[in-house]
């Protein structure tokens, strides 16, 4: 017998306020500046002069609610019980007495969260879902971000890049991780191969054949059965035959690589917001470490931190020195696949005598 | 019945090093979890992880699964490795809407821990990039009982598939003194309005709103929003110039010309003989960067409202595209106000479901479109602040010159 079933209550997203620290619910709309106490720390000044001290810390995002009772543990015993995660997964903590800023930092990096991630850090690696639980992924992306983050950790904790360093991972080519100063993406070598046994059983074949960018993809017979067939020649590699299609087999061990890109960048500070360029791939999708993901990441960062200006993101700075020196200061080949040829890619050509010497 | 833990080599280096290991926490739930549901679900998972490491492989395949009422919400996860791995066969994700500005008390985080211990694998992330919380891990039928007992208490799920998605804003007038709007009342006022499209995919594809309380743009809405509204001012900035000279005393006028005046993009502050800094209110663009760098003396204006970008996205299928100004300034003060930016939403959402293609989302058809045929189905007029510079190419009709030039000459007036 069916059991009655349960209407669901369509609340959608909850108010805030019920969760808000009371002081910023007091204060809403009405803060006046902030400073950086030290790397890890915020404070803000409201206008009638209530002080707040935000804490920030680095977490593994993908939490266990052992991890996740720790926090609240803290956040109670600590701060005032009230906790926000930054899209980078990052808790942040709120105290209203500077004496208790010490006393939390210590007991956060005490349990290894540790503090920093604010202005001109590299902050937590955003990252998506990979192995662990999405369905069409070329690489993982916890274990990625873990192993980069062990590396780029004092660059964390210590705030003393030019500016801001907003690092991302994405574990397939639609780019879940989204843009950003430098971005770690798969980018797959080779076309699809077709399971034929299986796009008969579960393929919607025209929606298929129209996810393709390039119109690569034909319906075809094969063995007397309804299945597909891929042009390899104009096939651009992308996957995105995969997600509407399984048995459009994209990944592959050896010949799914990562790429790297630099100078996304969604603020409109001293220039218009700007996405990011390819500077290196065929880089070996390489677990459990991504060693060799890392190397050029550091290499990249190190470059930055030595030549920008106080302020330059890394778009900027390869504005301001080129990209002819950019490849040499980072020791990176410069191919005939940095030439766009996507649509609007005129664009990107140099059109002027500007060259540096 | 013992928990069979699989053999972890390569997730076992992930164990190392200073970073908080996410193997580490599963591994908790394997070993020191009091229920054997759950040490046996991480097991499994851990076996089937390190299967992946192993063979550079992802094993889960997508499905069908909702809650009872709902089309959307939960990403289905069957494992195709099952036989070899079961007690994870199936490992769903549920997204949960977030409070707007990601605020939350240690009293309701406990409280989502109880439940989806109950009825999941203890796994969960606070956020997926599309802003959820995303429960990671459950079965179809717990699924819904873990629905139940939180939407009991407050919680719905939030998109996916092709709908309208769960939205994001940056924490804004909550705590940051550059915020131009109330973003979370833009947030819940937009996205709540569309809970039919967000629970029942109907759409083209999907549909994204980001809020920003200014032009920092801290939650990347130009860049992946296909609605962005982002704050803004248009009366002149403040100038505190005794913490002008504050800023020069303790950093010296070298770094506040290197680093404030030749930095801003349209040559629109200056320093003065006497220290003062005059900004030229009609050059700038509201870039923000000058305030970054002196919160206490540069502070946003009183003439508060918002511009509207549509469009952003990423890669498939055109390729990347950031969102386009499609209302320049917006004032939200008003109860009118605030009900015609959710108009303006039904508008565009509207039009866009009327004419896009399959799997087209919003700033591919306006690329398909054009931008004025766009504007037109929205009944917005065009303004010069919707381009970088106007047409470069003469092949155009033009023969309804006059008309258009009457329709801005009469806007004009009727604005002055
Ligand atoms: C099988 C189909 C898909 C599933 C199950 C899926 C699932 C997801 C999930 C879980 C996230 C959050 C990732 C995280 O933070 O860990 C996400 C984000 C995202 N997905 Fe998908 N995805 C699918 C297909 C696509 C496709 C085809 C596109 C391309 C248009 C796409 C574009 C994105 C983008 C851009 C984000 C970032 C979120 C944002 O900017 O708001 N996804 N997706
Ligand atoms: S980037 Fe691709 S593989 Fe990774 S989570 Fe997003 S859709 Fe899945
Ligand atoms: S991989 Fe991309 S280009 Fe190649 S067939 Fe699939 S969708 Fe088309
Ligand atoms: S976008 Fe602007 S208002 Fe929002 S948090 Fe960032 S700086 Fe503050
Ligand atoms: S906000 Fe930007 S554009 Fe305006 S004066 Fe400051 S630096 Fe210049």
């Amino acid at each position: 017998m069916a059991k009655e079933m349960r209407e669901p209550i369509e609340t959608g997203c909850p108010d805030p306020f019920q969760y808000m620290h009371p002081m910023m619910r007091r204060n809403f709309g009405m803060w006046d500046y902030h400073e950086h106490p030290r790397p890890g720390v915020l404070l803000h000044v409201a206008k009638n002069g209530d002080k707040m001290w935000t804490i920030k810390a680095g977490t593994q995002r993908i939490l266990d609610v052992f991890t996740l009772r720790k926090l609240c543990q803290i956040a109670d015993d600590y701060s005032d019980g009230f906790i926000r995660f930054t899209i980078r997964s990052n808790p942040e903590f709120f105290v209203t007495e500077e004496s208790r800023v010490q006393p939390l930092i210590e007991k956060l990096e005490g349990e290894g969260f540790w503090v920093g991630g604010t202005q001109n850090s590299v902050t937590t690696l955003s990252h998506t879902q990979g192995w662990l639980h999405c369905d069409i992924p070329g690489t993982d992306a916890s274990g990625v971000v873990k192993s980069m983050m062990d590396e780029l950790i004092d660059e964390f904790r210590e705030a003393n890049m030019p500016n801001r360093v907003h690092i991302t991972t994405s574990c397939c080519q639609i780019n879940c991780g989204g843009q950003g100063d430098i971005a770690i993406n798969v980018q797959h070598t080779k076309p699809p191969k077709i399971n034929h046994d299986l796009v008969a059983n579960v393929c919607e074949r025209p929606s298929v054949v129209a996810r393709c960018p390039v119109a690569a993809i034909r319906p075809a017979m094969v063995n007397g059965k309804p299945s597909l067939e891929v042009d390899e020649k104009k096939c651009i590699c992308c996957g995105a035959c995969f997600p509407p299609c399984p048995p459009m087999q994209i990944n592959d061990a050896e010949h799914t690589k990562l790429s790297i890109w630099v100078g996304g960048n969604h603020s409109n500070a001293r220039g218009k917001p700007t996405f990011q360029k390819l500077v290196a791939s065929g880089i070996p999708n390489n677990p459990p470490r991504w060693p060799e993901a890392t190397a050029i990441v550091k290499r990249i960062l190190k470059a930055y931190k030595e030549g920008a200006k106080d302020w330059e993101r890394i778009n900027e700075w390869v504005e301001r020195i080129g990209w002819p020196r950019f490849f040499e200061e980072v020791e990176l080949p410069f191919t005939k696949y940095h030439i766009d040829n996507w649509r609007g890619a005129r664009k990107s050509l140099n059109s002027s005598t500007y060259i540096r010497f | 019945m013992a928990t069979n833990k699989y053999p972890t080599p390569m997730l076992d280096q992930l164990e190392e090093g200073p970073w908080p290991s996410f193997i580490t926490g599963i591994k908790r739930l394997r070993d020191e979890h009091p229920d054997q549901r759950i040490n046996d679900v991480t097991a499994s998972l851990l076996g089937q992880l390190e299967h992946s490491y192993e063979t550079r492989k992802g094993y889960w395949k997508g499905g069908t699964v909702s809650v009872y009422g709902y089309g959307g919400g939960i990403i289905p996860r069957f494992s195709e490795v099952g036989a070899a791995f079961p007690e994870s066969k199936e490992f769903h994700t549920l997204r949960v809407q977030p409070p707007a500005g990601n605020h939350y008390s240690t009293g309701m985080l406990r409280q989502l821990a109880d439940s989806w211990e109950k009825w999941g694998s203890g796994l969960v992330t606070f956020h997926g990039q599309t802003g959820n919380i995303m429960f990671i891990g459950t079965t179809t039928e717990n699924t819904q009982h873990f629905f139940d007992e939180i939407n009991d208490y407050g919680w719905d799920l939030g998109g996916a598939g092709p709908c309208v998605r769960t939205a994001m804003s940056c924490v804004g007038a909550a705590r940051c003194e550059m915020s131009c709007t109330n973003e979370q009342k833009a947030h819940r006022l937009l996205v709540n309005n569309f809970t039919d499209d967000v629970h029942r995919p109907a759409l083209p594809y999907k549909f994204k709103f980001k809020v920003s309380g200014c032009p920092n743009d801290c939650q990347n809405a130009v860049e992946r929003a296909d609605f962005a509204v982002i704050g803004t001012w248009r009366d002149d900035m403040k100038v505190d110039q005794e913490a002008v000279k504050g800023y020069l005393d303790t950093k010296g006028r070298q770094y506040i010309i290197d680093n404030v005046i030749t930095r801003c993009p349209t040559n629109a502050i200056s320093l003065n003989d006497d220290d003062t800094i005059a900004v030229n209110n009609k050059d700038c663009v509201r870039c923000m960067h000058c305030l970054n760098v002196m919160p206490k003396a540069l502070k946003v204006g009183d003439d508060k409202g918002v511009t509207i970008l549509i469009g952003g996205k990423r890669t498939l299928k055109i390729g990347d595209l950031m969102g386009t100004v499609v209302v320049p300034f917006k004032k939200l003060e008003t109860e009118e106000d605030w009900e015609s930016i959710v108009e303006l939403a039904e508008e565009i959402i509207d039009f866009w479901a009327e004419n896009a293609l399959e799997h087209e989302r919003c700033g591919e058809m306006i690329e398909r479109v054009g931008l004025v045929n766009f504007l037109e189905g929205i009944e917005v007029e065009v303004d010069p602040n919707m381009v970088s510079h106007p047409r470069e190419c003469s092949y155009v009709r033009m023969d309804g010159w006059d008309e258009e030039a009457v329709k801005w000459f009469d806007r004009q007036a009727e604005a002055s």
